[in-house]
């Protein structure tokens, strides 16, 4: 690895480098290290800043605001990867529970006037507990936990353990 | 480069650290057609130092626990600007990391770097080596997802193999009876506080002694430079060689980068505990061999359990290793053949099992 | 009171109230008390009027069941058709609630000597004539009265039904070759409905129609098809009945009636499939279809469907294809041949840009980019699909169009979101390749300067 540098000039002389020589080299260098430092530091500064939607998804999400539900209306919200339906019965109390229809995953709605769940594909029907009461659905919709914090609807998996 | 100067003289009249550091000026390194493999050691550290950096960025998003950890870990992957370059960057290194430990570990074997006096180098590359393994399999399981929860109970199930302790051992990574939220929590904890503490002094300890000892030099070598001191050949530590494990580190930078940004780390599945394991569930590649070995030792030999004899050959097999140096002789003349026989076995073996672990249904 | 009737009080008192029976064993066997000589008549006649119920005591506290039942004794080790054992007849639900083999056979069930037990005078009737069988198990399922002991909820309009079925029409002319109760509700190991090895369970009340309606040598001189079971088996409705046991889909007696089993009319087909596909039907019948099928004498819904095989729809049964149905009446040239063509179309673009765009974010997702908000709109895009399947029943272009179009929209958006995830993939690549360009330039720098401080 140590040895003569077989492009240099300058046979006799080992005391100067040909100056503009070592100036490209230094030049090369230090633009590298600066490109290479930006090529780091850029990323790794935006990742620093948080992003504007700081809610996870998951296991719990937040369905809504209180007062944005009317009684006895239902709205669609996402729910991790699937629709999830939140339900404010006529009575005011809250009720969630998944919007994926369980006979061909059509996504299901809340009928005002019928005060149940309706999946407008093939008329299946559910109550609001989400039991399938009427048409082809062959399994009830999975139901949620619904908390209230403040000012924000929280709607959870229900678990077990 | 007199600003330069003038800082480190103000840092010298208040550390005093110029007659420790005057040795390291004059450190040289062996040159021979061997030497190439001295940058393996140098990469591993700069891979750890990587492992570091992203790993403390990841833990400003990253939230522990069940039914946060995978949404986190979305979370970072898709909403973070740049998540997803951390998060592959770390995924990456970790592997590769793994890998040049290994490779590492066998060229000091086969230079026979480990003899006497680097005895205690080897001891503490050896515990590196296993503290690197740890690492990976405690950070496999933070992302939470299928793959990682049934790796995790069947390694934490061979874990309880081991007679006697096996029990308490898995109810202790396990931080009970099964992988659940509480396992991730402590796995959290094993790998972003117990292992980084123990490795970082086991690091300090490993390349204070490279420094102090300098760089060995295989035997055959030794034999003739003792007996004709001009054939020596060597180049400084600073800056020659210091220069050319920069470049060594900057490529590994750049493959860092295009496997982060060619092949980003995939998220998988969220974990859920009561579906059935999936098919064919295997561990990380660097345990691969171990598995398949496991896989492969019958049920019942004599009246042992085949797990259980596997687990304790394992365990034996590590201890050997742990004390090879204290089996070879100090003559570089008179190295053990068996040693390098050993050391062949070895790394076929591990290279065989891990292709057929692959490969395997 | 006729042989129904007293057979009646045999199960009544035979079946609940033990003591009552043990009295009527004594009413029936102490009536030789005048035989004895007159000075022993009192010592005799207690023994005589005790022992029988001593006997039947002891005899009642071994034997497991809870009344006892004799029959079973003999018949258990005889051969088919006359062997009956506990085991079987353990499952029958009658057995379950007290009735023994005597409650529809008659005899004496009490008795260990097959004589007495099988003995005419005990009213014993022997094998139940098949016509008869009807009317035997209405004589206590036709009673609402008699059924609310054992379950107040049960129908006991059985047999009523029944006789206005083809089978009881039959029956009543003389043909015995038709289905009675015990054909289908199985006899000795009756189960109820609810049971899943009951031959009238849901899922296997089609394998106890073919029994006959699939046996073409049976059948042979009723010249209807036997090839129902056939096409049934092959059926969706059969898919999800018997495979996924989804119990709201229909088998035989859920289109044809169970006890009063007649098959529908042309006129009144449709009418049975509408129950469930109620959209399909009201498309229908707002269709030009409806009066043109029925001027035709064609019915509804079967006649592009088919009635026992009805098979999963395909888009290919629309449209001009040559799997297609329309084709066989309309023709190249009539406005219902290009509404046809028309739909058809618009279902084929709908379904294509959905996969376009399932390909695209697939694409994306591989290379590592978050398209899961995409991705779940494209749900609706297919809502829009199976909504747009469900309309064409109303053979209209317009409608049709109206959710194929807002399927349309909805791929294309997600399409869009896909192309976006790859152009942002390509900016990834594009800034690695300048930081790779950047680490080059560090590279050969270093090269050059170590080149330059080791000449």
């Amino acid at each position: 690895m140590a040895g003569k540098d077989p492009g240099t000039t300058d046979t006799g002389n080992q005391f100067s480098a040909p100056v503009p020589r070592r100036r490209v080299v230094e030049a090369l260098l230090g633009s590298g290290f600066l490109a290479t430092a930006v090529a780091f530091f850029y990323p790794v500064l935006r990742y620093l800043v948080p992003p504007q939607e700081s809610d996870l998804g998951g296991d719990s999400v937040v369905a809504g605001r209180v007062g944005e539900l009317k009684p006895n209306s239902g709205k669609i919200f996402r729910f991790g990867q699937h629709p999830g339906l939140l339900i404010r019965t006529a009575g005011g109390e809250y009720r969630a529970m998944s919007a994926t229809c369980t006979h061909l995953s059509c996504t299901v709605q809340y009928r005002d006037d019928l005060h149940e769940v309706w999946c407008a594909c093939h008329n299946g029907m559910y109550d609001l507990n989400g039991r399938n009461v009427s048409g082809p659905p062959p399994r009830p919709l999975e139901s949620f936990e619904v908390q209230v914090r403040g000012e924000e609807i929280y709607v959870r998996r229900r678990r077990e353990a | 480069m007199s600003v330069w100067h003038s800082l480190r003289d103000w840092l010298n009249d208040r550390l005093e650290w110029d007659d420790l550091i005057e040795p390291l000026r004059k450190k040289a390194v062996p040159l021979h057609g061997l030497s190439y493999w001295y940058f393996l050691g140098g990469i591993t550290l700069f891979l750890f130092v990587i492992q570091v950096l992203t790993g403390i960025l990841l833990l400003l998003y990253y939230r522990p626990g069940a039914n946060e950890a995978f949404e986190s870990v979305q979370y970072i992957m898709t909403q973070v600007q740049f998540g997803w370059l951390i998060r592959s960057v770390h995924s990456w290194s970790a592997n590769l990391m793994v890998f040049t430990a290994f490779a590492h570990m066998f060229s000091v074997l086969f230079l026979k770097a480990y003899r006497k006096p680097r005895e205690l180098t080897w001891v503490s590359g050896v515990v590196l080596l296993f503290l690197v393994m740890g690492f990976g399999f405690s950070g496999y399981l933070l992302p939470w997802n299928t793959l990682a929860f049934f790796a995790t109970k069947v390694g934490t199930d061979i874990a309880g193999q081991v007679p006697l302790i096996g029990k308490p051992l898995m109810i202790f990574l396990r931080g009970g009876e099964e992988v659940t939220g509480a396992t991730l929590t402590r796995f959290f904890g094993f790998h972003v506080a117990v292992l980084p503490g123990i490795a970082t002094l086991l690091i300090l300890l490993h390349v204070l002694l490279v420094q102090r000892l300098g760089i060995s030099v295989p035997p055959k070598l030794e034999v003739e430079w003792n007996a004709n001191p001009a054939m020596k050949r060597e180049m400084k530590f600073f800056p020659n060689f210091m220069l050319r494990e920069l470049m060594a580190w900057y490529v590994a930078l750049g493959v860092l980068g295009a496997l982060a940004a060619i092949f980003p780390w995939n998220l998988g599945v969220k974990a859920d505990p009561f579906v059935p394991a999936p098919a064919g569930i295997k561990p990380e590649w660097y345990f691969l061999f171990m598995f398949q070995t496991l896989k492969m030792i019958p049920s019942k030999i004599w009246f042992i359990d085949g797990e259980v004899l596997g687990v304790l050959a394992f365990g034996v097999i590590g201890l050997v290793w742990l004390l090879l140096p204290f089996f070879e002789s100090e003559d570089p003349s008179r190295t053990k053949r068996w040693i390098t026989g050993l050391a062949i076995f070895a790394l076929t073996y591990v290279a065989g099992m891990s292709v057929y672990g692959h490969l395997a249904k | 009171m006729d042989i129904w009737q007293s057979n009646r009080q045999l199960v009544i008192s035979r079946g609940f109230i033990p003591e009552k029976s043990a009295s009527s064993c004594i009413r029936r066997t102490a009536d030789s008390s005048r035989l004895k000589p007159a000075g022993m008549t009192n010592l005799w006649a207690l023994i005589l009027a005790w022992l029988p119920l001593a006997a039947l005591l002891l005899v009642c506290s071994l034997s497991y069941a809870q009344t006892k039942n004799s029959c079973l004794d003999c018949h258990s080790a005889l051969p088919d058709p006359l062997g009956v054992g506990q085991e079987t007849f353990g499952h029958d639900i009658h057995a379950q609630k007290g009735l023994t083999c005597a409650s529809c056979h008659g005899g004496d069930p009490t008795s260990d000597d097959a004589d007495k037990a099988m003995s005419r005078k005990a009213g014993w009737k022997g094998k139940i004539d098949r016509a008869q069988i009807p009317q035997l198990c209405g004589s206590c399922h036709s009673d609402p009265g008699f059924m609310r002991q054992f379950n107040p909820s049960l129908r006991t309009d059985q047999l009523s039904q029944y006789k206005t079925s083809v089978h009881g029409k039959r029956l009543a002319a003389g043909d015995t070759k038709v289905a009675v109760c015990t054909d289908c509700h199985s006899v000795h190991d009756l189960r109820a409905p609810s049971n899943l090895a009951s031959t009238v369970n849901p899922v296997n009340v089609a394998n106890t129609c073919a029994h006959c309606h699939a046996d073409a040598n049976y059948m042979s001189a009723y010249k209807i098809p036997t090839n129902q079971f056939a096409g049934y088996s092959k059926s969706v409705h059969h898919d999800a009945l018997v495979v996924r046991g989804d119990l709201s889909a229909p088998t035989c007696t859920t289109c044809h009636g169970n006890h009063g089993a007649t098959p529908p009319g042309v006129a009144s087909v449709a009418n049975v499939c509408s129950t469930c596909h109620v959209f399909q039907a009201q498309l229908f019948d707002s269709s030009p279809h409806k009066d043109a099928f029925a001027a035709a004498g064609l019915p509804g819904c079967v006649t592009c469907h088919n009635n026992h095989g009805i098979l999963h729809p395909t888009d290919e049964l629309i449209g001009t294809g040559d799997k297609s149905i329309c084709t066989q009446c309309h023709t190249q040239g009539d406005a219902g041949y290009a509404a046809a063509a028309n739909m058809k179309e618009q279902l084929v673009h709908l379904s294509t840009s959905i996969g376009g765009a399932e390909q695209i974010l697939g694409s994306a997702e591989q290379s590592g980019m978050e398209v899961s908000q995409a991705k779940l709109e494209l749900s609706q895009a297919r809502d829009a699909l199976t909504k747009a399947r469900v309309t064409i029943h109303g053979f209209s272009v317009k409608g049709v169009e109206g959710d194929v179009n807002s399927g349309l929209a909805v791929a294309a958006k997600d399409y869009k979101a896909g192309q976006q995830a790859l152009a942002e993939r390509n900016y990834r690549r594009v800034g690695l390749g300048i930081s790779l360009v950047a680490i080059a330039l560090v590279l050969v720098g270093l090269r050059l300067y170590i080149k330059q401080i080791e000449r």
